[in-house]
């Protein structure tokens, strides 16, 4: 299986409190595994997946920060915050836990029309 | 046109799953191909044969079976999904220790790399979920 389709994982929710963002990750690095060129787009609550220091002993969940450690090893580099997202949410950049690329709904719209697989999380 | 179909919502709960069946089914009376449907989240819990509706309502589990034979589907569970919901065919009770299994006619359970698969394969890939 030698064909590279760009594969753009769209994570839209919290977190915490459902498992849509957790297992979204298990796909992303399954489809770098498989040598995809992928993307992440974070938007809507799906920022909060990103930002620093989450603090999940009391829930007894799994946090993200430190895997998002793995996006390097899997050669994942493109990653793209919805910056009205971040603002509506009193949310910058610093407040991230890796380095992002933050673009307008218009741009992230144009990239989303570029792919080949749009995987909504 | 070759698709794909991603189920991301159990039954009866969500919507999700009642289209993406109303979907393929018309995808098919259409003349395209499926290549794969493949069950995601919760959509694992669409492949459990213990699945017992009220007489009156459909049965959504029996239904996904049904098109499956008729149109030789093939459609896949997601391991680690359907791991943590209790979803699980006969290798998976051997390796896990288990003492049952409730896999329904017509599904399989395969890696993630189904689906990544199915992306590349199909011309499109059409997400049923939240």
């Amino acid at each position: 299986m030698s064909t590279t389709k760009q594969f753009m994982f769209v994570n839209r929710k919290a977190p915490y409190g459902t498992i849509y963002a957790w297992e979204a990750l298990e796909v992303v690095l399954i489809a770098a595994a498989f040598e995809q060129d992928v993307s992440l787009a974070f938007l809507d609550d799906g920022v909060f997946q990103l930002k620093k220091g989450h603090q999940t002993k009391g829930i007894e969940v799994k946090a993200f920060e430190k895997t998002w450690g793995a996006l390097e090893d899997y050669d994942i580099t493109k990653l793209y915050v919805d910056g009205d997202s971040l603002k509506e949410r009193g949310l910058t950049a610093d407040d991230l836990a890796i380095p992002v690329e933050v673009l307008s709904r218009a741009e992230i719209g144009k990239l989303m029309e570029e792919q080949d697989v749009l995987l909504s999380f | 046109m070759k698709f794909a179909i991603l189920v991301n919502e159990g039954p009866y709960t969500h919507q999700a799953s009642d289209t993406a069946y109303q979907f393929t089914k018309a995808v098919l009376a259409k003349g395209h191909e499926v290549f794969r449907v493949f069950f995601y989240h919760d959509g694992v819990n669409n492949a459990t044969r213990l699945t017992t509706p009220p007489q009156d309502d459909r049965n959504i589990v029996n239904r996904w079976s049904k098109l499956a034979e008729e149109h030789n589907l093939d459609m896949v569970v997601c391991v680690a999904a359907a791991q943590r919901r209790g979803i699980v065919d006969e290798g998976e009770m051997k390796r896990n220790g288990k003492d049952a299994t409730n896999l329904a006619p017509g599904f399989r359970i395969s890696g993630l790399g189904q689906l990544i698969e199915a992306g590349i394969q199909a011309d499109r890939l059409v997400v049923f979920g939240d």
